[in-house]
């Protein structure tokens, strides 16, 4: 196993660079030079020049982005020009944020999306299977950052049973797990879950049946094991599967945060990532997508590793 | 929406719709041909047809609305704003600025169909290219060419389209270039595992014995015998792009003021809520509707077409 785990590792270290080299060139698409967004429209020559000089800009782009990635992997990665304040103490506060939100809405999404799926496969083709088929192509298709809007219109402001914006009622950054912070975030909880749902719904339908179509089953209820028994059965067949699948979509909630986070004006990554794009600010732009990319990639190794570690039948090659 | 099980459901190497004659089908199916077949079972499926009426409905209002629209969609009125849906005058309601609702949801549908379904079409063209090329050619090409994209893979999509379009600046051609970049890897890496899949067969090998160049097997035998199950994927990722499309504009990155564009309207409607939560809706539902319509007819074609997924 300890083998298997250094093995993709090392295979991964090579995405890794491609993911830090993508970012670094990210401020470089930008049209015109990094600087021009925070110089003033008639600075001298000299002034652009030791602005220039004083990021590193005058140099060429493979030294830049050498030192770059030295200053990246021992932590720093630069100081927001709009706050003067360093990048990672900026992202890590909304990352955790973010995290809190993703994991939230994962778990929503995971416990109605398996009960779901479980039903549908079990009766293939029934009305209850059509309604589970039903929610799960509205999870997928639905534009989330309306579905967000039409929450708060709904539950904020007809109904006025939830807050319809922020993480808190002392509207400051940070989320906590007591009671009245617990009613900020079932809005933007909620909505986000539905993607989840939606997919993890399809693939344990389609899970569930095809093990129930699987030869051993009748082997089990041919040995007289009750429903509930065949039922732990399917169970330990799909997890591992159902597991990963969670873990992907964990991934992809808290990079694609950003429009939800927009709606409900939630402190996290999302929100960071906005006003970096409006402002022009490139390093905490370039930090917030760095910090979630590699979140990214370590996430699906976790899940790869502990897929292999539930599942005896994957081949540890 | 099950797959009718039949002699021809043997889409045995991940996801390689099999022609007809490969698979032996009794005589009646064979008659009609492998597409035949496809679209019979098609226009059988009620889902995906109104699905597919829904999408020709809403291209059709598109292409003819500077023409048939019952109001001028710029023209504002300060006296007349947030008019309720159902309004006499305003069928739809009217925006903030006192706009036909109507009439901008019309025209919005050129603006945000275009930069939906432009991004995939790029992406379909590009990335099919890459997967043939990878699968085909296989070796050091395929090893360069599909670890450059498992880089792309490194990041979820809308992060990719997002930082993307930050980083180029707002606009449509920049926020169609990012979509497009965000699809060609997914599209690529689909290309390359059904090309790979059918590299080995028979008639490929018959193909260069009879001394075709790799270039014109990769474009006849390869092309003629992949385009369907990456058509089909890619359908299914025009209800993305027009997610994130709408999305980007909704974010302030895509299309400008005063242009209509779904996404966009429903940004600028957002502070209406409380005033007219209605109106403030509506190109939100004209974006699920679009999108829940690519996804349903390309789910329909996925069964007619027997590609397991």
């Amino acid at each position: 196993m300890l083998l298997y785990i250094l093995k993709r590792l090392v295979a991964v270290t090579p995405v890794a660079f491609g993911v830090s080299l993508v970012c670094f060139l990210l401020v470089h698409l930008a049209p015109g030079d990094p600087l021009s967004a925070i110089l003033p429209a008639d600075a001298t020559q000299a002034t652009i020049d030791e602005m220039r000089a004083a990021y590193g800009f005058d140099k060429p782009l493979p030294v830049q982005y050498a030192i770059w990635l030295w200053h990246v992997l021992h932590g720093d990665l630069g100081v927001s020009i709009a706050t003067g304040r360093p990048v990672l103490g900026e992202v890590s506060r909304a990352v955790v944020n973010s995290l809190i939100l993703a994991s939230v809405a994962t778990l929503i999404g995971f416990t109605f999306g398996t009960l779901f799926g479980f039903v549908a496969g079990y009766h293939r083709n029934s009305i209850l299977d059509r309604v589970a088929s039903a929610i799960s192509v509205f999870g997928v298709s639905v534009p989330h950052y309306w579905l967000g809007m039409v929450m708060v219109i709904v539950f904020s402001a007809n109904l006025g049973w939830l807050p319809p914006t922020g993480a808190g009622p002392d509207g400051s950054g940070n989320w906590r797990p007591d009671l009245e912070h617990l009613r900020f975030i079932i809005l933007p909880a909620v909505t986000m879950s539905v993607i989840p749902m939606g997919i993890i719904a399809r693939t344990v339908r389609a899970l569930v049946a095809d093990i129930l179509a699987q030869d051993f089953v009748e082997a089990l209820r041919a040995k007289g094991l009750d429903e509930v028994g065949v039922f732990k059965h399917v169970v330990r067949n799909a997890a591992p599967t159902a597991l990963a699948i969670m873990g992907l979509q964990l991934g992809y909630l808290l990079g694609g945060s950003i429009l939800i986070e927009t709606v409900f004006a939630w402190p996290g990554t999302g929100f960071l990532l906005n006003a970096a794009i409006f402002q022009r600010d490139l390093p905490l732009l370039q930090g917030s997508i760095l910090v979630l990319a590699m979140f990214f990639v370590a996430l699906n190794l976790l899940v790869d590793v502990m897929q292999t570690a539930l599942d005896p039948r994957i081949e540890r090659a | 929406m099950t797959a009718p099980v039949t002699a021809a459901t043997m889409a045995l190497d991940g996801g390689i719709a099999p022609a007809a004659s490969e698979v032996e089908p009794d005589a009646f199916v064979a008659s009609r041909g492998y597409w035949g077949h496809v679209g019979h079972r098609l226009v059988r499926d009620p889902v995906a047809i109104a699905a597919g009426l829904v999408i020709l409905a809403i291209v059709v209002v598109a292409i003819l609305s500077p023409w048939i629209t019952p109001m001028d969609p710029y023209r504002g009125s300060m006296l007349r704003r947030l008019k309720p849906v159902g309004d006499a005058t305003y069928w739809l309601g009217s925006d903030e600025l006192g706009r036909d609702m109507l009439s901008r949801l019309m025209v919005g549908a050129r603006l945000s169909l275009f930069m939906g379904v432009t991004p995939v079409l790029i992406a379909f063209v590009i990335g099919s290219s890459i997967g043939i090329v990878a699968g085909y050619v296989g070796g050091w090409t395929n090893t360069i060419l599909m670890r450059t994209i498992d880089v792309f893979f490194a990041f979820p999509s809308v992060l990719l389209a997002i930082a993307l379009s930050g980083a180029l600046g707002a606009g449509i051609f920049n926020a169609i270039v990012s979509l497009t970049c965000v699809f060609v890897p997914q599209i690529a890496r689909i290309s390359e595992s059904v090309t790979t899949g059918i590299r080995a067969r028979d008639y490929i090998d018959a193909a260069r014995l009879s001394g075709a160049s790799a270039l014109t097997i990769m474009r006849v035998q390869v092309l003629g015998n992949v385009v369907g199950p990456i058509f089909v994927y890619s359908t299914g990722l025009i209800s993305v792009s027009m997610i994130l499309a709408s999305g980007l504009s909704f974010l302030g990155l895509g299309v400008r003021p005063p242009e209509p564009e779904w996404g966009l309207m429903l940004n600028t409607l957002r502070t209406a809520i409380y005033v007219n939560p209605t109106v403030a809706a509506l190109p939100g539902l004209a974006i699920f509707i679009v999108s829940i319509s690519f996804n349903l007819f390309s789910d329909g074609l996925r069964s007619a077409m027997e590609i397991r997924q």
